[in-house]
């Protein structure tokens, strides 16, 4: 058609007018660090995790393998781990922090019941590795090297493997089938594991079994005892053996009145094991307030539902058979506890002290080059200790003490091993920004108040070992992975493609690099990072 | 076939047998007895596949027309006076944008004060607004140009104003040929719309247009009208050949072959014009007439050639620019403009303004005024000024410049 | 345990993003497609962050999809018009036809007469910002409105005579600064007690569906246009969408501030059928108006040295009566928001 001249135009037309050129501000995708990622001591990317398995379906396979690149026990630490990711998590600052530790356990959970496996990655190096410590920090380090293809030996005083999540924790909160499904499938990738042998000479040991490198990661697991003055009848125990008994299946004889020395989780986990155990009244003694007190809240919490008794601000000054003395104390302006002279009588038929733990190190005597510093190992950034080839991790380095401490420094010390191993250096891990909360639009999100676990009823609780925090069942754990915020990260919600006015923003098709946008139309308005949800646009001065 | 009608109806009957699909009006005297039959018609099925919109104001009335006909549809209204000004934004708009729109102004004076009856300060004001403008000197041609202009609008794609006197010949009951619907269907064919809003092959129509252009679209608009000026004989001696009837075209020159005067008007005035020529001719006085049928564009080259010969030129104006004088005689001079000097006399005659009869007696007398050379031909003049009238004003009339 | 009461099928960001990976392709936002109308395309000229181009892409590419494609716009004179017409580049890629600034809704009066005389299915659309639609275009939008013609008539509302500079317009709200609406005397910026409601006016009409909606609540917004496609009639619907440049507001902030605008009560967000209201669309997270106002330059002489926190009072008062009226927070709402905090434990 012969269309008048100006005052009609073709459609689309304007395309030839290159916006772009007006931007002083350039729109960029970033991939920031979120805060779960940033507080996991094993590593985990959470935030990618929970993004695959925000699909459901086959996608919790994807979600299940993208925790064990850095963790071999998802369906454990989905119970034990006192989840800092969980700590930081952005969502706690709109309703309740995502129920990571929850969703982690579903996915453990579901891959144990699916019978998913992992397999070696590399060719055999014919290299070998000695691994001394078959709890979570050795278990970890054997996975990762297996995986990496090398020969692994765990050498393992204890009859049974696992370390403190055998022997330090109660079944009640960790099933003793899940442990041993998660060993064995690190078992399963190859890895050779010598119980019930006590490595007394480290240079004997390497000489003999032609070992190329050493992970050591023998935990800590003597129990400190304190100077208290006792009765020749009184009968104090030490919480680290009570839970080790335990762990080989014996059931220790404490009496009906039970109390618990110490603030820690050790002391709240005896005082519930005791409380299961038949005792009619277990108190757990600690010297400043419930505040101060380093056992985890929902620890003290669930103790508390089952009948445990604290007694705050107290301190125990004289151990007699049948009774305790206590002591008040107050505290200072500094926070420290400060005795009174106040006493009384506390009847108690055992005395469990949960004090703290040490290293037993005598095996690394004559080890040259190693460095012992407050009775803990000195290790480098890769997790070396001063001898090189000889590494180590877990509770017998200075860090905090914890599984997933010990889960994170096996894998750090893996490739550590694996690099010194092939004469190279571990390649530096990308330092990415932090995903603050301030650059989320909250808005967006759906609310959604968190979904939580449920608990075995109290009657079973304070009688039996079964586990007392359930499993969320498949639609909760779906639900409860979608209440993530994607911080720092685009989760593909098209909000960006949506919001654009100049149609700058198209999509991909790329899973990776969902959105591209064209800078021939972009004027730099900003829209598309303000209204990004997860903060995954970052606006920045054009560079003229 | 001949009926009585009143010459609203017969235009009325012209336009529905021309097939518009959308007609949106607004009442204002005196036109309202021919959009009244318009909707008795799409009411009772004489008029189908057409939509009446009865809209809200003349403003509205012709920006619905500019909507349907931009999505192609034939489109038709009718005004007249302050209505036709309540438009002017519209006109423009529909001009510029080349809307091949038909509409009546039944013209009628402009106020304050206001003013029912009849002259041509309505069309008169819009003559710059781009559309076509057509004078009916009667009932049958009213008709016969009502048929003509959807022609003319649709092959050129502009829209036409056909102009015919309120009351004098709206509300004139007369014997009229009314084309028969399948005269006016092989007359007129379908309208294929130069552009129109398709969904299946989107436009942009209406762009903004600055400096760098704006004027050459305002030239081409113009070469768009002269375009006219070729197509409306051609359109007029098509519907003689098909109707038997001189109607239309460009200008009706009366005895102006060997004519020393010559009355220039446009509209239902010429019928008394043409007795008074006659009567003059009978005296041995060489009068003669021009009716200006196509007003804009203006036919320069037409008019200079039917009058250019004569002495005097008398033109009698319906209309007139305060401040100047007369509207038409300006373009008299300018199509005389290429003759040598002297060339005609043109003297401008304001005549029945607000509807005050432009009787033959007055005429005679303005024209033996004129021969007798009583009149000056530089003035502007007022023909049946009432000077009581003005003295009582407190304003006596100070001659005729 | 808590689930009982929380919509398993959470999709993360709901309904409040453009889309989201994890719902059917039809349950997502026209706008989060990409083989979306585009009905207005890259190159025009608006400002950054301009909320009437974000607003006229939502609107028509919905009302596109709801018609399948056949459908014709009508367009007032104003910035829309401006920004994305000059000649020789359109940015439209609908049929799309602008005449005058005051007679859009006429025109789109006529394209609906012409083309059901012509015997098409081709829906109309109507559009101008709020100059055009309350002001100027007033008279035939309210013809249009009592001849029921089959047009849908959609006001970008960004308060003011943007393309002109800035002027106040009969939607500019109380004490806001405009070119004509200095901050000198004791009542600056716009008059209290002037202004209409476009939408409340067009519900006197009684016509089939008049709805306000704002260009943060994408989702609202193209449901609200589909409905209104799938009725014949005159339809209203009165969009909210901020001018950065008329509000001397980041162009970053368009967005946030059309949510405001609805989070604070004053722009209430509403569909009516009939001259009846029939559903509101709840305040979700309630802010007081200085939120909204401190963000904006026309109201900075509420603030700072010369403060009026008298005139933030008096436009507060407006925006609680605009909660009241409506019902804009209703106990349902408020309970619906909060759960039962969970029992157990993680």
């Amino acid at each position: 058609m012969d269309h008048p001249f100006a005052i009609t135009l073709d459609v689309g037309t304007s395309r030839a007018n290159k916006t772009g050129s007006w931007r002083t501000e350039l729109p960029t995708y970033v991939h920031n660090q979120p805060p779960c990622n940033q507080g996991c001591p094993a590593g985990e990317d959470v935030r990618t995790w929970l993004y695959e398995a925000e699909e459901g379906g086959d996608a919790y396979e994807r979600a299940w393998r993208k925790i064990m690149e850095v963790n071999p026990f998802p369906a454990v630490m989905g119970r034990i781990c006192y989840h800092p990711c969980e700590t930081g998590c952005n969502r706690g600052q709109v309703d309740e922090a995502v129920g990571i530790n929850s969703v982690e356990r579903f996915l453990g959970d579901e891959a144990l019941r699916q019978g998913w496996t992992v397999g070696v990655d590399q060719p055999s190096s014919g290299l070998r590795v000695l691994v001394v410590g078959a709890g979570p920090s050795g278990l970890s380090a054997a996975y990762q090297l297996a995986r990496l293809g090398h020969a692994v030996t765990i050498v393992e005083s204890a009859p049974k493997p696992g370390g403190m999540m055998r022997y330090g924790i109660p079944e009640y909160r960790l099933p003793r089938d899940v442990l041993d499904a998660e060993i064995q499938r690190i078992l399963d990738l190859g890895v050779h594991l010598e119980l019930g042998v006590t490595v007394t000479d480290l240079d004997a040991t390497m000489r003999e079994g032609r070992y190329d490198a050493a992970f050591l990661a023998v935990g800590a697991q003597i129990g400190r005892r304190a100077y208290l003055p006792a009765g020749a009848a009184s009968h104090v125990v030490d919480a680290v053996s009570l839970l080790h008994q335990l762990g080989d299946g014996e059931r220790p004889l404490l009496g009906r009145r039970v109390a618990v020395y110490g603030g820690g989780n050790t002391a709240v986990d005896a005082a519930r094991t005791a409380m299961r155990l038949g005792a009619a009244d277990s108190v757990v003694v600690y010297r400043r307030t419930r505040d101060k007190m380093p056992a985890h809240d929902a620890e003290v919490r669930e103790a508390e539902e089952e009948g445990v008794r604290f007694t705050w601000l107290s301190s125990i000054t004289q151990v007699e058979q049948g009774s305790l003395t206590i002591e008040r104390m107050e505290l200072d302006e500094t926070g420290f506890p400060q005795p009174t002279g106040v006493t009384e009588e506390l009847p108690a038929d055992s005395l469990v002290l949960a004090l703290g733990q040490d290293t037993d190190l005598r095996f690394l005597e004559g080890v040259a080059g190693i460095e012992v510093d407050h009775g803990v190992v000195t290790v480098d950034d890769q997790m070396m200790t001063g001898r090189p080839g000889v590494f180590a991790g877990g509770d017998m380095v200075p860090d905090q003490r914890s599984a997933t401490v010990g889960i994170g420094h096996g894998r750090r010390a893996a490739a550590g091993v694996d690099a010194w191993l092939h004469g190279r250096s571990v390649p530096r891990t990308e330092v990415r920004a932090p995903a603050a909360f301030e650059a989320l639009n909250t808005w967006y999100f759906a609310d959604a108040p968190r979904a939580h676990r449920p608990l075995l009823e109290a009657a079973r609780r304070s009688s039996t070992f079964d586990e007392v925090v359930q499993s969320l069942d498949a639609d909760h754990a779906l639900y409860e992975a979608r209440r993530c915020m994607s911080c720092g990260n685009c989760f593909s919600c098209d909000n960006c493609f949506g919001v654009c006015p100049d149609n700058a923003i198209s999509k991909t098709g790329d899973p990776d690099a969902p959105y591209a946008i064209d800078l021939d139309y972009c004027k730099g308005c900003g829209l598309c990072a303000a209204e990004c949800p997860a903060g995954a646009i970052r606006m920045a001065p054009e560079e003229i | 076939m001949f009926e009585q009608l009143e010459g609203s109806k017969a235009v009325a009957k012209a336009v529905a047998r021309c097939r518009p699909r959308v007609i949106a009006a607004y009442p204002i005297s005196p036109q309202t007895h021919i959009v009244e039959a318009l909707s008795d018609f799409v009411r009772d099925g004489e008029l189908t596949g057409c939509e009446y919109l009865m809209v809200e104001s003349e403003f509205g009335a012709m920006s619905a027309c500019i909507g349907a006909s931009g999505v192609g549809a034939r489109t038709y209204t009718a005004t007249a006076s302050q209505g036709l000004l309540f438009m002017t934004e519209a006109l423009f708009n529909a001009s510029g944008l080349g809307l091949p729109i038909v509409m009546t102004v039944a013209n009628r004076a402009i106020g304050a004060p206001i003013n029912i009856w009849n002259d041509h300060s309505d069309s008169m004001s819009q003559r710059d607004s781009g559309w076509v403008q057509l004078f009916a000197a009667s009932n049958q041609e009213a008709v016969d140009l009502h048929v003509q202009a959807f022609v003319l609008a649709e092959r050129l794609s502009l829209p036409v104003m056909v102009c015919m006197d309120g009351f004098v010949l709206t509300h004139a009951v007369e014997d009229v040929d009314l084309p028969e619907q399948d005269q006016v269907d092989a007359f007129l064919p379908p309208f294929v719309p130069r552009q129109r809003l398709d969904p299946r092959d989107p436009i942009t129509i209406g762009s903004m247009v600055g400096p760098e252009a704006f004027t050459e679209v305002r030239y081409l608009m113009h070469d768009q009208q002269l375009a006219a000026l070729d197509e409306l004989p051609r359109i007029a001696a098509d519907f003689q050949a098909a109707f038997g009837r001189d109607s239309g075209g460009l200008v009706h020159p009366y005895r102006t072959e060997d004519a020393d005067v010559v009355v220039v008007a446009l509209g239902s005035v010429l019928g008394g014009v043409n007795e008074v020529v006659d009567a003059l001719r009978e005296e041995g006085v060489a009068a003669g007439s021009l009716g200006i049928s196509c007003y804009r564009p203006w036919p320069a080259d037409a008019v200079r050639e039917a009058i250019g010969s004569a002495r005097t030129v008398v033109v009698v104006e319906r209309a007139f620019a305060p401040g100047v004088g007369g509207v038409v005689s300006q373009d008299v001079r300018l199509a005389l403009r290429p003759l040598a000097a002297p060339g005609p006399a043109v003297y401008d005659v304001v005549a029945g303004l607000g509807g005050r009869p432009v009787t033959r007696t007055a005429l005679r007398r303005l024209l033996d005024d004129v021969v007798a050379g009583r009149l000056d031909p530089h003035g502007l003049h007022f023909l049946d000024l009432d000077h009581d009238l003005l003295e009582r004003a407190g304003t006596p009339w100070r001659g005729t410049s | 345990m808590t689930g009982d009461v929380t919509d398993l099928k959470l999709y993360q960001v709901g309904t409040f993003a453009a889309g989201n990976r994890l719902v059917d392709l039809e349950l997502r936002s026209v706008q989060a497609h990409a083989d979306r109308a585009n009905s207005i395309t890259s190159g025009h000229r608006a400002c950054q962050g301009c909320g009437e181009a974000l607003g006229a892409r939502y609107v028509l590419d919905a009302a596109m999809r709801a018609a399948g494609g056949d459908m014709v716009v009508a367009n007032a004179t104003g910035c829309l018009e401006v920004f994305s017409t000059p000649y020789p580049e359109s940015s439209w890629q609908v049929a799309w036809l602008h005449s005058l600034f005051g007679n859009a809704p006429a025109v789109a009066s006529g394209m609906a007469a012409g083309l059901r005389a012509l015997g098409r299915e081709t829906r109309v659309v109507g559009q101008g910002g709020d100059g055009g639609t309350v002001d100027i275009g007033f008279g035939c939008l309210s013809g249009m409105f009592e001849r029921n013609d089959d047009v849908l008539y959609v006001c970008y509302d960004n308060q003011g005579y943007m393309n002109t500079g800035v002027q106040r317009s009969g939607a500019t709200p109380p004490a806001a600064r405009t070119a004509n609406t200095g901050t000198a005397g004791p009542e600056p910026g716009n008059v209290f007690g002037q202004g209409k409601s476009a939408p409340l006016i067009a519900m006197a009409h009684e016509i089939p569906y008049v709805a306000t909606a704002t260009v943060a609540d994408l989702r609202d917004l193209e449901r609200k246009v589909t409905k209104a496609m799938s009725m014949r009639g005159a339809r209203y619907l009165h969009v909210l969408v901020p001018c950065p440049l008329g509000w001397a507001a980041g162009p970053s902030d368009t967005i946030k501030l059309a949510r405001l605008a609805a989070q604070s009560g004053i722009f209430p967000v509403f569909e009516a059928e009939h001259g009846e209201v029939t559903a509101v669309t709840p305040i979700r997270r309630q802010v007081p108006v200085e939120e909204y106002l401190r963000l904006q330059g026309r109201f900075a002489h509420l603030f700072g040295k010369r403060a009026r926190p008298d005139l933030v009072a008096r436009i507060q008062a407006g925006a609680d009566r605009n909660i009241a009226r409506f019902g804009l927070i209703d106990a349902d709402t408020e309970t619906q928001t909060s759960t039962e905090p969970g029992t157990g434990s993680d």
